[in-house]
């Protein structure tokens, strides 16, 4: 594995984080994914959840069992020894390479904020969406909602900071822009993410038996279509 | 055999201890509220102590028996009454077919739990029953509990002589180890230091009032607004029930079952887990205050509510030996 600098601490008495400085780089989250997927791989005993992030990993463990199993150490100090061994194994794993497009209707009725954005730019709105879908974006991370993916990185030129009063409603599918990073709401929610177009697609589908679209690591790209083809899919999703 | 809601009351939820092994997805644990409380219930019952049991606040649910059944109610006291009879709240109690519980006033606590002996027959969502309220999946139909609903509940497991009056089980779960009226003590959280020497102090000093705006994503608290000795953005990572974060008017909310999964503000501490029944327990308008404390302690808080927890469930074996040889 990947020689990151890091440090582990607690974020609770069952729970610690390995944090890789703070910052939203490609190669550290790529040491973060690694290090996901052999912790799932190797199933250390008594974790019972892994959150991989931007630049840092946590793990929920049972403390109680822990404990009841190595009554002379601190369980913390005993999973963070079972971390240290996994991350001294320069074994390096097959990493998720998944690359999924997803349709975007970058209407100004499904993008409210495509006007700040330009402004902000000082581009045309076309100009905006071109550079949105130009990149291929890695989703670094999940959380906020279920399903919602914090992708990067946004074309600095539109790297407009969230807005500084949220919306109490953001629709489902509604795709935003938040400094270097873009995301989805997958479900209808209250946020402040600069909003320039929706996707018909479902990003959490509770039916399903994986209920969602994106997965830590995954490759994103966006491909433009028109508010017919929006309102289509949509019918179609639902059907 | 079932039960039916005749009243739903203010929130009424299916929940059991969580959903883990989903927050790389962004899927929230949630589960009870009262960890401790829906163990407690389960435990009087023999029931495996992650059990789905209902989980109300007050207003609480008027629920009818459509067939007989053991049941065991924890966590908080709303008076609860089965046809005009006073029932116990850590206690097991036999109620006869087509029998009504409702629950008449507030005693004390904030949340309530009814386990029922064999458990609901429900359909896991991802590994458990506990409703998520937010994409309306698990529980019951993924949503709170609402008039007219039945709720079936699977055979007990050991038959209990047939009788048309209501019994309360002779005996009783001491639950006084398992909550504090003290300081929530917490270990510091990573960014503890942030704070400037002053807020360290208000932090471990002054009070904190619970806001109405409080719910089972969090606690929101009012009291002296806390500083930070810079205000540097921080990049999202996973976050806990029990993180005590720093909002960026200087408030503070505590994190509970349905937190989101990650988050940026700092994390300025985080409740032990022996101590997150008693928070939870916590009516709106109560004060707290907070204590420091350190991670060994807080491990062997938990290993020892563990082993209380051990103790009772012996204990319930014994009796409810007893109870059937009669």
């Amino acid at each position: 594995m990947q020689k990151l600098n890091y440090s582990i601490y607690p974020i609770g008495d069952s729970a610690l984080t390995i944090e890789f400085g703070n910052t939203i780089r490609e190669q550290t989250n790529e040491g973060v994914m690694q290090l996901f997927h052999q912790l799932k791989k190797n199933q250390v005993a008594y974790i019972i959840d892994i959150i991989p992030a931007y630049s840092s990993i946590s793990v929920i463990y049972n403390t109680v069992a822990i404990k009841k199993s190595n009554p002379n150490i601190l369980a913390f100090d005993w999973m963070k020894q079972q971390i240290v061994k996994e991350m001294e194994l320069s074994h390096v794993n097959e990493l998720n390479r998944r690359q999924i497009t997803i349709p975007v209707c970058y209407d100004i009725t499904l993008g409210p904020d495509l006007n700040e954005v330009a402004d902000y730019a000082s581009l045309s709105i076309e100009e905006v969406i071109a550079l949105h879908k130009a990149k291929l974006y890695k989703v670094y991370m999940i959380g906020f909602l279920p399903g919602f993916p914090y992708m990067a990185t946004v074309d600095e030129k539109i790297q407009l900071p969230r807005k500084s009063q949220p919306r109490t409603k953001v629709p489902a599918g509604s795709v935003g822009i938040a400094g270097a990073q873009t995301g989805i709401y997958p479900s209808a929610s209250p946020g402040g993410w600069q909003l320039i177009g929706q996707t018909p697609v479902k990003l959490f589908d509770v039916t399903q038996e994986n209920p969602c679209l994106l997965q830590p690591g995954d490759k994103v790209s966006f491909y433009a279509i028109s508010i017919d083809e929006f309102y289509h899919l949509k019918i179609e999703q639902s059907s | 055999m079932s039960i039916t809601i005749v009243k739903p009351g203010l929130l009424t939820t299916i929940q059991d201890n969580g959903r883990w092994g989903f927050q790389h997805l962004g899927i929230n644990p949630g589960g009870a509220m009262d960890l401790r409380a829906l163990q407690i219930a389960n435990t009087l019952l023999l029931n495996d102590l992650s059990e789905a049991v209902i989980e109300f606040y007050f207003p609480a649910p008027i629920i009818r028996f459509n067939q007989a059944a053991f049941i065991a109610l924890s966590g908080a006291d709303f008076n609860a009454s089965i046809n005009g009879i006073s029932i116990p709240i850590n206690q097991p109690i036999y109620v006869p077919e087509n029998s009504t519980i409702q629950f008449n006033n507030k005693i004390n606590g904030k949340v309530g739990y009814l386990a029922v002996q064999g458990g609901f027959a429900l359909t896991e969502w991802m590994n458990s029953f506990s409703t998520n309220l937010k994409v309306g999946a698990g529980g019951f139909e993924g949503r709170a509990l609402t008039i007219n609903d039945e709720i079936f509940f699977t055979v007990p497991f050991r038959k209990s002589k047939k009788s048309t009056t209501c019994t309360i089980l002779p005996w009783k779960a001491d639950t006084k180890a398992f909550y504090t009226t003290e300081a929530l003590q917490f270990i510091p959280g990573n960014e503890f230091n942030l704070l400037t020497e002053v807020s360290k102090q208000l932090l471990l000093q002054e009070s904190f009032t619970i806001l109405p705006k409080s719910d089972r994503m969090g606690y929101c608290l009012n009291g002296p607004s806390l500083s930070r000795i810079h205000s540097k953005e921080m990049i999202s990572s996973a976050v806990t029930r029990g993180t005590i974060q720093l909002l960026p008017n200087g408030q503070c909310i505590i994190l509970m079952a349905d937190h989101q999964t990650t988050g940026g503000y700092p994390r300025i501490g985080h409740i032990i887990s022996a101590h997150l029944p008693s928070i939870a327990q916590k009516e709106v308008g109560t004060e707290v205050q907070f204590k420091l404390t350190d991670l060994p302690t807080a491990e062997n808080f938990s290993l020892l509510q563990a082993q209380h927890l051990h103790q009772l469930k012996n204990a319930c074996n014994l009796q409810l030996d007893a109870y059937h040889r009669h």
